[in-house]
């Protein structure tokens, strides 16, 4: 795997882990605080299940831009054909 | 309830059927060589293939079992969603490019492309077929839930004729084809959810006594005196008996039946305290009954089930019974405002409890239960959630078990992992997953407006909560509701033919080419692949007739338990640790993989869904193993590893 790309894949890897961690356990042991409405009278269980959704789609794409051409694939992979 | 198929459903659903069948006969001249059959030549554009992951993944379990889960219980159902997704986070960060580099048709190449070891091809070629076979049943289950209400078959009818045109596809160009249905209907997934979605939002929430066929469920206030006189008055009601609690109904105190005087109708009533500091004043619901006889007669509501419209039926379920500031409808909502006023108004969900007659009959209870909407939108209503509420530690470990394990088993599927080589090189695998993540994201962030939708819609049935999405959808338009059953449809397919074909290339390429070493040309492995693909698509048929009472979304998360505790770790090892052996990859997949299996059938949960036994009695103290099982699959194969490190060369 080339080693700048896995080097960022797992950072990435990581900071996700730490956000997907922190929703599973703050719903295992101190689910009332999913119930407070911080913003816009939305409950936090749901902006929380939404940030973890749109996070992990964002997270994708800075890891695509990351990766650029310097995949070690060449550049005449990077064109779309569809 | 009573399903009519609509002219529009049959039109579509074959409109459906037979464009993907052409396409796959079409096709089937792309498919001569073990290459395009198993992985399309390696031709397939990373933007198809990215929306073709999310025609792969999106399973009946995500769209039929996750709105199900939430129409009826609220945001747990939203957990399943987080999860899946989250699991794509492995798939791309980790898997995806060394996948493709290392491998060519199946998951055992990229595992044993270091040690070209016959154990390594058959303990993931087994691991393939288990993981495989566990994920096709639900699948299975959730297309004869599907073909019942659309074309009024058998539950039976719908899991052949599934088992029978995704044999056909896949015998009929493998890879090429599956690849071209799940970009479809992914593409159509995605795109007729939002439609939906925004005719939701559209649409609002009205305050109803009731659901769409204009039935208002009445509730009472009464004294609880009142169920003692014999005046014959309760409540609202005159000319009533109170009829005492026998044949099975003294084990249960949340109900009271009345009987009229005239008609001798009996009616069932749900019992509640209307506040706790005044135990006498009640508050009685009316509930739904539905009665199966010795004889195999139904009964609903104390009459015989009706068999067409206007004869006596289960009535559709899901109102609101109060919004914010005392309105009666909101009219269109943004996607904010949506859960802001769903979060301060008052929801009717419904709950049901089984009473077992003297003569062996049985009676199902369907009861309201007024809920708020702070107490939909939070987690931990649902019994598979409800560790979240709960102070005992293993109801805590178990829903830690459950997320990490749909955490780890994404990136460990089979059909999803094969997809890797469909593209032509590692750039095209990571973009294609970019592309897969960001469809089948947005897909689930829609999965909370369905659902929720679908709750407040009036249209649910409330003895099957995997009807919910398409319910939603004809109670909104005929044709969209013919559309989204169909694409349904075509969600089982795809997902279904994925599996069967991770399957066939298991048997042929890893078990009977690489483990027993039967020496086969090109065209003879076709054919072999082709067989295989049939003999698993009639196992997937037979399974899905011997398990079609298991909830998907339940039996899903045993495969994704599976797949995480004896894949995930032989491929992240094999990746990051230079010292890994083979004999270290084969004992880590057979012991993740036999401990997951061991523990599910021992757990709670299978005794009480599988084999009718008391949950309680269960061996393993909670029912989802990845907390386990995941670990012990990497601490063997750390330790197997280690022991076998001088042997490292001879294989």
């Amino acid at each position: 795997m080339n080693s700048r790309n896995s080097r960022n894949g797992l950072i990435l890897f990581a900071v996700y882990l730490l956000f997907y961690g922190g929703f599973v356990f703050i719903n295992a042991f101190d689910p009332s605080s999913m119930e407070r409405t911080p913003i816009a009278g939305l409950n936090l269980a749901v902006l929380y299940g939404f940030s973890l959704i749109i996070g992990a789609v964002v997270l994708s794409a800075v890891y695509g831009l990351l990766c650029g051409d310097a995949s070690g694939s060449g550049s005449k992979d990077e064109e779309p054909k569809a | 309830m009573i399903y009519e198929s609509s002219w529009q459903a049959i039109l579509i659903f074959f409109a459906f059927v037979g464009f993907t069948l052409g396409l796959s006969f079409w096709m089937g001249g792309k498919a001569k060589s073990s290459e395009g059959y198993f992985a399309a030549h390696g031709q397939i554009p990373w933007f198809v293939n990215g929306i073709a992951f999310a025609g792969d993944y999106l399973s009946a379990a995500s769209f039929l079992g996750i709105c199900g889960m939430i129409a009826f219980y609220g945001y747990d159902g939203f957990l399943y969603s987080i999860g899946y997704l989250a699991g794509w986070i492995v798939a791309l960060f980790v898997v995806a490019e060394p996948m493709k580099r290392l491998g060519k048709f199946t998951f055992a190449d990229a595992l044993d492309s270091q040690f070209n070891s016959r154990g390594i091809k058959l303990a993931a070629g087994i691991s393939t077929l288990v993981v495989s076979v566990f994920y096709l049943i639900p699948q299975m289950v959730g297309a004869g839930a599907l073909v019942t209400p659309l074309l009024g078959f058998d539950q039976w009818v719908g899991v052949v004729m599934v088992g029978t045109v995704v044999i056909l596809i896949v015998v009929t160009a493998g890879m090429v084809s599956t690849t071209w249905v799940q970009f479809l209907k992914g593409g159509l997934l995605v795109v007729f959810s939002a439609i939906l979605t925004w005719m939701i939002l559209q649409r609002g929430f009205t305050v109803t006594k009731g659901g769409v066929d204009g039935h208002e469920f009445l509730t009472m206030s009464v004294q609880a005196e009142d169920l003692q006189n014999d005046d014959g008055t309760v409540g609202e009601l005159s000319d009533v008996d109170v009829l005492l609690g026998n044949d099975g109904w003294e084990k249960s105190t949340r109900f009271v039946r009345l009987q009229n005087r005239n008609t001798k109708a009996i009616t069932v009533w749900h019992v509640q305290n209307l506040t706790e500091k005044s135990p006498d004043e009640l508050l009685l619901s009316e509930s739904q009954t539905y009665t199966t006889m010795t004889d195999g007669k139904k009964l609903v509501n104390g009459q015989p089930k009706g068999t067409k419209k206007g004869e006596p039926e289960l009535h559709p379920v899901g109102h609101i019974v109060e919004l914010p500031d005392g309105k009666t409808e909101t009219g269109p909502l943004s996607p904010i405002d949506f859960f802001r006023t769903l979060q301060q108004s008052k929801v009717v969900l419904w709950r049901n409890e089984k009473i077992v007659h003297e003569d062996n009959s049985f009676t199902i209870v369907y009861f309201p239960k007024i809920t708020t909407g702070a107490e939909v939108l939070r987690p931990g209503e649902h019994p598979t959630f409800k560790g979240i509420r709960s102070e005992k530690l293993f109801d805590k470990v178990n829903f830690l078990s459950l997320m990490l394990a749909l955490f780890c088993g994404t990136a460990s599927l089979p059909h999803i992992l094969i997809r890797y080589y469909t593209v032509k090189d590692a750039s095209s695998a990571r973009k294609s997953t970019i592309v897969g993540i960001t469809s089948i994201g947005f897909f689930y962030v829609l999965t909370l407006y369905l659902g929720l939708g679908a709750m407040t819609s009036g249209a649910l049935d409330v003895s099957d909560e995997n009807m919910s999405a398409p319910l939603l959808a004809k109670g909104m338009n005929t044709w969209l509701f013919a559309a989204i059953s169909a694409i349904a449809f075509t969600t089982v397919l795809g997902t279904v033919s994925g599996l069967i074909l991770a399957a066939a290339g298991a048997v042929t390429h890893d078990l009977m080419s690489s483990v027993f070493q039967v020496k086969m040309n090109d065209g003879e492995k076709v054919r072999i692949a082709k067989m295989s693909s049939v003999v698993v698509g009639a196992l997937a048929i037979a399974l899905g007739i011997l398990f079609q009472k298991m909830n998907p979304t339940f039996l899903v998360g045993w495969a994704f338990s599976v797949a995480a505790s004896a894949n995930l770790p032989s491929l992240v090892m094999i990746l990051f640790w230079p010292r890994v052996t083979r004999q270290g990859i084969v004992a880590g997949i057979i012991v993740g993989m036999v401990s997951s299996m061991g523990w599910i059938l021992l757990s709670g949960e299978a005794y009480s869904k599988v084999y009718g036994l008391d949950a309680a009695s269960a061996i393993v103290p909670f029912s989802q193993p990845g907390i386990v099982t995941i670990p012990l699959g990497f601490l063997t194969l750390v330790v197997v590893s280690l022991m076998t490190s001088g042997r490292k060369k001879s294989t």
